[in-house]
């Protein structure tokens, strides 16, 4: 069964402490701006929300990339970037539409949340059910379907 | 249902393996074009600065990606085509019979008519065998003229001065990449260079190249004479279509496609950098010559070649940039639309520069220099059409909001 990263913004309190864990993991330091999944704050409303990639079916960035560099992990679904065959060119970081692959100026190549493998790191730390890893057809995914349809190029007939 | 797809870049491979599973039954042929396997031109500059093996660049990693997915491989440059009959005459003499073609011929670089550019160490960076040609003569110590600051010449520039060449780069324009940047941006960008050790010309034109004692000379309009081991041309592209010309396809910068990417004739279809296809942002009709645009168009033209009804939205144009470690991305109208609000801000001191452009509470367009964090919410914002409601004024404010604003608006 895959599961998917399940977002409850109400549930988030903002501690940020996913961002540490990846960035930890990932990364080996605890540096939130080295995170893949960042915590917006809307002070002017008291509300945090968790933000990374969703793995989504249309996958932007594998499709735009010129060269395999990006390519799904069957066991978790996840879209991975391979390192050793990244050139660096960006052009996923502009074809995705959510903006969740970004480009790591230290490595020359881009990040975006892996799912750790089937584990994820930030997921372990969240103390709220803010964030949980759930089977996959559960997790309300229908939001993030909705925007994905509104920037799709394609559309197919409705029949 | 014999399906043949002309051309081996990203919008004809992305077809072919789209076909494969769209049309199980179907027989889908590739026509490469190139004595290499089909490969990405975008991953040209780090196999020229030696980041990556020529393999490196190819647009598919796994053992056998053609033939051994049902993908018939036939190396060979297409001269004519029959429509009425559903033939392809490659340049062999072999034919190919369709009843669905796809055109992805892509473009090729263009020559401006000054003299002097048949010389031989004058060259184009277009495909893998212009690069491999193009290493030997650059390097420490190597004096190296680029023609040419648009996307594309800026894009070979990075390589060009990473390889500690001595370069100077011409534009005829008055700012560089004048497709993507405005004024400010394509400033910025050249002073940015020039810190970094690029001579760059503005508003100079290249007007005869010569050879002078094992070098060429070339002398510009600003009074300038250069001598150089090596001239890379990036003065613009042209669709490869002549091939067709005998068809009676409809063609005017590109082969014409309506919005199933289908030609005029109705078995025959374009995608990529050779297909004039809509416009997203002006309803219009246009090549966006980028990668994206590329396997978009090739995506939904194999979709319709197999029977499905896919209607494309149109093409966002947009492009990122690394200019010697500065980096630079355009969106859409980034010139803004007539009577639209502009909300910019310029941080010279930091090299960082946002523009939006919105019409009513819709963004439309966006330049941004020195920035990569969640860059590509700048398409969903603009492609999704999201109306800004209350972030239109906190954007007006201060145009760097973008990203929040997105997350804001889309996840409740
Ligand atoms: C150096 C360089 C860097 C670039 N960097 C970027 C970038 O950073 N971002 C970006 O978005 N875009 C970039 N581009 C542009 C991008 O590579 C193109 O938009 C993309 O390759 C277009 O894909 P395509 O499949 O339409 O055409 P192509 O990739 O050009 O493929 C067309 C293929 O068809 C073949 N062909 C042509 N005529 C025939 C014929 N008669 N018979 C058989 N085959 C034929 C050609 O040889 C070629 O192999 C870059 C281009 C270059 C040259
Ligand atoms: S930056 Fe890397 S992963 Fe992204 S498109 Fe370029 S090569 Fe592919």
């Amino acid at each position: 069964m895959v599961k998917a990263l399940h977002i409850v913004v109400d549930d988030c309190t903002g501690c940020q402490q996913c961002e540490m864990a990846c960035s930890y993991k990932h990364e080996g330091v605890f540096n939130p701006a080295k995170s893949r999944i960042k915590v917006f704050e809307f002070k002017d409303q008291g509300r945090s929300v968790p933000y990374t990639c969703t793995q989504c079916s249309d996958a932007w960035c594998m499709q735009a990339c010129p060269v395999d560099a990006i390519s799904v992990n069957t066991q978790t679904g996840a879209k991975e970037v391979s390192g050793d065959l990244c050139v660096g060119c960006k052009v996923c970081t502009i074809a995705c539409p959510f903006g969740t692959i970004n480009y790591n100026h230290t490595s020359g190549k881009v990040d975006k949340c892996d799912l750790c493998g089937g584990e994820p790191a930030c997921v372990e730390i969240c103390p709220t059910p803010a964030l949980t890893f759930i089977d996959a057809e559960t997790t309300g995914m229908e939001k993030m379907r909705y925007w994905a349809e509104k920037t799709d190029q394609g559309q197919t007939a409705q029949t | 249902m014999k399906h043949v797809i002309v051309g081996a870049g990203p919008a004809g491979v992305t077809a072919a393996e789209t076909l494969r599973k769209a049309d199980p039954d179907g027989e889908v042929t590739l026509v490469g074009g190139e004595a290499d396997p089909p490969y990405g031109r975008m991953a040209i500059p780090y196999f020229l600065i030696g980041n990556i093996a020529d393999s490196g660049t190819f647009l598919r990693k796994s053992d056998d990606p053609y033939d051994g997915q049902g993908i018939r491989y036939v190396q060979g440059i297409a001269e004519d085509l029959a429509a009425d009959d559903g033939k392809l005459t490659l340049a062999d003499g072999q034919q190919l019979d369709f009843d669905k073609l796809l055109i992805s011929t892509g473009s090729h670089p263009i020559k401006p008519p000054i003299d002097g550019l048949d010389l031989p160490a004058v060259h184009h960076c277009w495909t893998l065998q212009d690069a491999r040609d193009i290493c030997g003569l650059i390097g420490e110590g190597k004096d190296v003229v680029l023609m040419g600051a648009g996307f594309i010449g800026c894009i070979i520039m990075e390589a060009l001065a990473l390889s500690g060449s001595n370069l100077t780069v011409i534009e005829a324009q008055d700012r560089m990449v004048p497709r993507m940047m405005n004024k400010t941006a394509g400033d910025m960008i050249a002073n940015w260079c020039r810190s970094k050790g690029v001579n760059v010309m503005t508003s100079a034109k290249v007007t005869g190249v010569a050879e002078d004692g094992g070098k060429l000379s070339i002398t510009v309009d600003n009074g300038e004479t250069l001598p150089a081991d090596l001239l890379v041309v990036a003065t613009g592209v042209r669709s490869n279509m002549d091939f067709a010309s005998g068809s009676g396809i409809d063609m005017d910068i590109g082969i014409k496609v309506d919005d199933h990417l289908q030609s005029s004739i109705n078995s025959i279809y374009a995608a990529g950098d050779v297909a004039q296809g809509p416009d997203f942002s002006t309803g219009g009709w246009d090549v966006h010559a980028v990668q994206p645009t590329s396997v978009d168009h090739g995506r939904i033209a194999a979709l319709n070649m197999a029977g499905h009804d896919v209607t494309y939205q149109g093409s966002l144009n947009m492009n990122v940039l690394d200019t010697v470690g500065l980096i630079s991305c355009s969106f859409g109208l980034w010139q803004g639309v007539e009577g639209g609000d502009s909300s910019e801000k310029v941080d010279t001191a930091n090299s960082r520069y946002t523009l939006l452009n919105f019409d009513g509470d819709l963004l439309v367009g966006a330049v941004t220099l020195g920035r990569t964090d969640h860059i590509g919410v700048l398409r969903g914002l603009i492609q999704s059409r999201i109306r800004l409601r209350g972030w239109k004024d906190k954007l007006m404010e201060d145009p760097n909001l973008f990203v929040e604003a997105y997350v804001d608006l889309t996840r409740t």
